[in-house]
């Protein structure tokens, strides 16, 4: 596991190794999802920074790990596909508050995570969700639903991610579309990437109102964009920071 | 718009975002140094990365179909590892930070041994093959290019040479590769290789320098007959066909000619020329120059020992009884006509004609009986034709009887001759003929001793043009030809021999004149030097001369041809 303490409110991880942490974890405002890993490491890290906040539940869903991609959610409920077991369900009920709804669905597409992409208000879908799963939807998380592609891509869970400040959408996206969504989504976003230049966002972060984890590979860019739009550092005051970028730009030269 | 504007309102409700996306990729913008990114750019120049892009094309083509399309205008993002603004790609990295990480050309060879013949201008490629190549060529590109190992791991996309002083022995090439590194993105890349040059003689430089004048085979051409008109015929015969090219050197000998070539082959092909060109009987031999027993292979001198027949046109020959008979009881005085590969004999007596090959010669090796240097000069006195023309084998004779005096004999005694010739197409009353004296011959030959029957007292050969030639005033001909580069071992022979020399190429001269068929292979040369002269000889029987349209114009490279063009223009 890596751990880099630069930054406060963001933190950079490893799942055994892989930077795909957005695959084995699933973080809401109300709750964290996290994978049964070999190790403790990775639960370790997001109780160590939410514990207090919210719980953090180790799960599996379907009797695999990839449950970060398996299920949506935000703070009023969680959605889960038909393989879902009914032991999962039942712990799944008792661990998460009674606030969160949590059901499971009968969809053909059961990658609910790489299909729906939401945050408390608005919710982005996989253009051929069906029409039950998606008043479900408006009905479990209570969102407006919207059908809609990101840069040609119809998996949205996968390739974007946004919280109730921001979101980062895949690099390729045009600014038409950006617009489009930006409108839709009534939050900014901007194009960009995780995890060293790789495309799918989703996978490689997850982001709660007020903190993020990404993957160990992130670069200090990545991380600068994903902290600006998800305005992480809002505590600190601009003025500071700009001159802070000042000096740095002086050293260099 | 500033931040705090923009942080003003923390809930955009339906305020147009665009221009806070963009802000905040301003923003970020600031930040970078741009003297890094300047560093890169100054040190590795390399070409942009290409990214393919498959909304554009499916934008096309609904555009093509006629569907209403919202015009996708790409964004920037930033460089994941140094932040500058870029159009996105594959990599997600600006062409910089990829060049820096990812070195395409890693495991390439940059640098080469050549090795270079400095005699021939060749280039080994090992094991054994010499390539020719000049400085700067299209070969020698494809040959250094071939000398690189771990091409085939790259796709070379340009390949060129870059200057150096020519005796610097180095070469320098310069190779753009294209290879697909992560995420699918190309990357091409532009790299210098540099050769070194090292002088090594290849292997037949090396046994040339050793041994200037070495040779592999040897062809010993012979012709035991005391004049040299085959081999003037025949070495026209060879500048042809450019028989003798691969001839290191040729020397002139007693009674023949010396090839000598630096490959057996060269030899073999050589000896079959001239067994196609004349009737020859050759043997082989080898000689054991040097060896090596280790890897078994050696080195050996062939001899090629070729002897053509000693029976030329013209000559008069007895067949020995055997012979005869098996020809079909050819008189036993035949006239060789033609030699080619195979000899042509005419019985002037029956106009009969029969060939023999090289192998039917050689089985039966007769000589002749009279050669050319022997002719007498006969005056016609007078001619009757006993039978119509004939085409026999190609050519026409006319069978008829003539009466005939010795040239030597008109003055001085009655002496004459009637004789049954060939010739009586060409010869009529009052003409010269050339033929052979058996009334006043001396022959020293067998078969001839043997014959019991009726032998002739005159064989005619062909008309004489002597007297005519004397009128005429004409020193040089309208034609030459060409010689091939003898060495000549003058030494031993003195002026005598020059001079007879000197006769025999003259009447070889003449001879090429009155035959058209002797000089149907031979490539005749217009003579530039000929200037026809002023009162040409306009009798009823003119000289025979060789016709302009046979001439071929013969190559002048001098500088005095192109002046006359320019003055010509």
């Amino acid at each position: 596991m890596r751990l880099y303490n630069s930054k406060p409110d963001e933190k950079r991880l490893q799942y055994e190794n892989n930077c795909e942490v957005g695959v084995f974890s699933k973080l809401t405002n109300a709750y964290c999802l996290v994978a049964i890993g070999g190790s403790e490491n990775f639960y370790s890290t997001f109780e160590a920074e939410l514990a207090d906040v919210i719980p953090v539940v180790k799960t599996s869903i379907a009797g695999t790990r990839i449950i970060g991609r398996l299920c949506a959610g935000n703070k009023k409920g969680l959605l889960l596909p038909h393989n879902t077991t009914d032991q999962e369900l039942q712990h799944l009920r008792n661990s998460l508050p009674d606030s969160v709804v949590v059901q499971r669905i009968e969809e053909r597409l059961s990658a609910l995570g790489n299909c729906i992409s939401c945050n408390d208000h608005v919710a982005l879908t996989h253009p051929d969700l069906d029409k039950e799963t998606e008043e479900l939807i408006a009905d479990v998380l209570g969102v407006e639903v919207f059908r809609q592609t990101v840069a040609g891509n119809i998996l949205v869970g996968s390739y974007c991610t946004f919280s109730n400040i921001g979101g980062l959408v895949h690099p390729h996206t045009s600014i038409e579309d950006l617009d489009e969504l930006s409108t839709l989504l009534q939050v900014p976003l901007v194009a960009g990437t995780v995890n060293r230049g790789s495309d799918v966002i989703a996978a490689g972060l997850t982001v709660t109102d007020w903190t993020a984890f990404c993957g160990s590979d992130t670069t200090a860019t990545e991380l600068s964009v994903i902290e600006s739009v998800f305005k992480l550092r809002e505590a600190k005051p601009s003025a500071l920071v700009d001159e802070m970028r000042k000096s740095l730009i002086d050293t260099y030269v | 718009m500033t931040k705090q504007q923009a942080q003003s309102n923390p809930n955009t409700n339906g305020a147009p975002s665009l221009l806070i996306s963009l802000f905040c990729l301003h923003r970020l913008s600031d930040a970078v140094p741009f003297s890094l990114s300047a560093y890169y750019r100054i040190c590795c120049p390399f070409p942009p990365l290409r990214s393919p892009s498959p909304t554009q094309e499916k934008l096309a083509m609904a555009q093509g179909v006629g569907m209403f399309t919202v015009p996708q205008t790409i964004g920037s993002v930033l460089c994941c590892r140094c932040g500058i603004l870029m159009q996105p790609n594959a990599a997600n990295m600006c062409a910089n930070c990829l060049r820096s990480e990812i070195d395409i050309t890693e495991g390439l060879q940059k640098h080469v041994i050549i090795i270079f013949c400095p005699e021939c201008n060749s280039f080994l490629q090992p094991p054994r093959t010499w390539i020719k190549a000049e400085l700067e060529s299209k070969e020698l590109l494809t040959f250094c290019v071939k000398r690189l190992k771990n091409l085939n791991t790259v796709r070379m996309v340009h390949a060129e040479f870059i200057w150096t002083e020519p005796h610097s022995k180095r070469i320098k090439i310069k190779l753009k590769v294209q290879k697909e590194v992560l995420h699918g993105a190309i990357l091409e890349q532009a790299y210098t290789v540099e050769y070194v040059v090292q002088d090594q003689l290849c292997e037949s430089c090396a046994r040339v320098q050793a041994n200037p004048d070495q040779w592999v085979a040897a062809v010993q051409l012979r012709q035991h007959v005391p004049h040299r008109r085959t081999f003037f015929y025949l070495e026209q015969l060879i500048l042809k066909h450019d028989a003798a090219k691969d001839a290191i050197r040729i020397t002139q000998m007693d009674q023949g000619i010396d090839f000598f070539f630096g490959k057996r082959s060269h030899g073999v092909k050589f000896v079959e020329f001239v067994g196609k060109v004349a009737p020859t009987r050759s043997r082989t031999d080898k000689q054991l120059v040097s060896q090596d027993s280790k890897s078994n292979t050696y080195h050996y001198k062939y001899t090629f020992s070729v002897e053509i027949s000693p029976i030329c046109r013209e000559d008069l020959i007895c067949l020995p009884p055997k012979l005869s008979v098996s020809l079909g009881n050819l008189g036993p005085l035949v006239i060789c006509t033609k030699v080619t590969n195979t000899i042509a004999l005419l019985d002037p007596r029956t106009l009969r004609q029969c060939f023999l090959d090289a192998e039917q010669y050689w089985r039966s090796s007769f000589k002749a009986l009279l050669s050319s240097r022997q002719l007498t000069e006969y005056m016609i006195i007078d001619m009757e034709e006993v039978r119509s023309e004939e085409n026999v084998g190609g050519s026409r004779y006319v069978l008829a009887d003539a009466h005939v005096a010795r040239v030597s004999d008109l003055g001085k005694n009655d002496r004459h001759f009637i004789v049954r010739t060939h010739l009586g197409h060409l010869l009529s009353c009052g003409d010269c003929a050339l033929g052979y004296d058996l009334y006043s011959a001396n022959s020293n030959d067998f078969e001839l001793d043997k014959y019991r029957g009726v032998i002739p007292d005159v064989v005619l050969i062909k008309k004489s043009y002597e007297e005519k030639r004397q009128q005429r005033q004409r020193k040089s001909r309208s034609w030459k030809l060409k010689s091939l580069n003898m060495e000549v071992d003058d030494g031993t022979r003195g002026r005598e021999h020059e001079e007879k020399m000197n006769t025999e190429y003259e009447h070889f001269l003449r001879d090429l004149e009155e035959n058209p068929d002797l000089r149907f292979n031979l490539s005749l040369y217009r003579n530039k030097e000929y200037e026809p002269s002023m009162g040409s000889v306009a009798d009823g029987d003119d000289v025979p001369s060789v016709p302009l349209d046979e001439l071929l114009a013969d190559l002048d490279l001098g500088d005095e041809e192109s002046e006359e063009d320019e003055m010509v223009e």
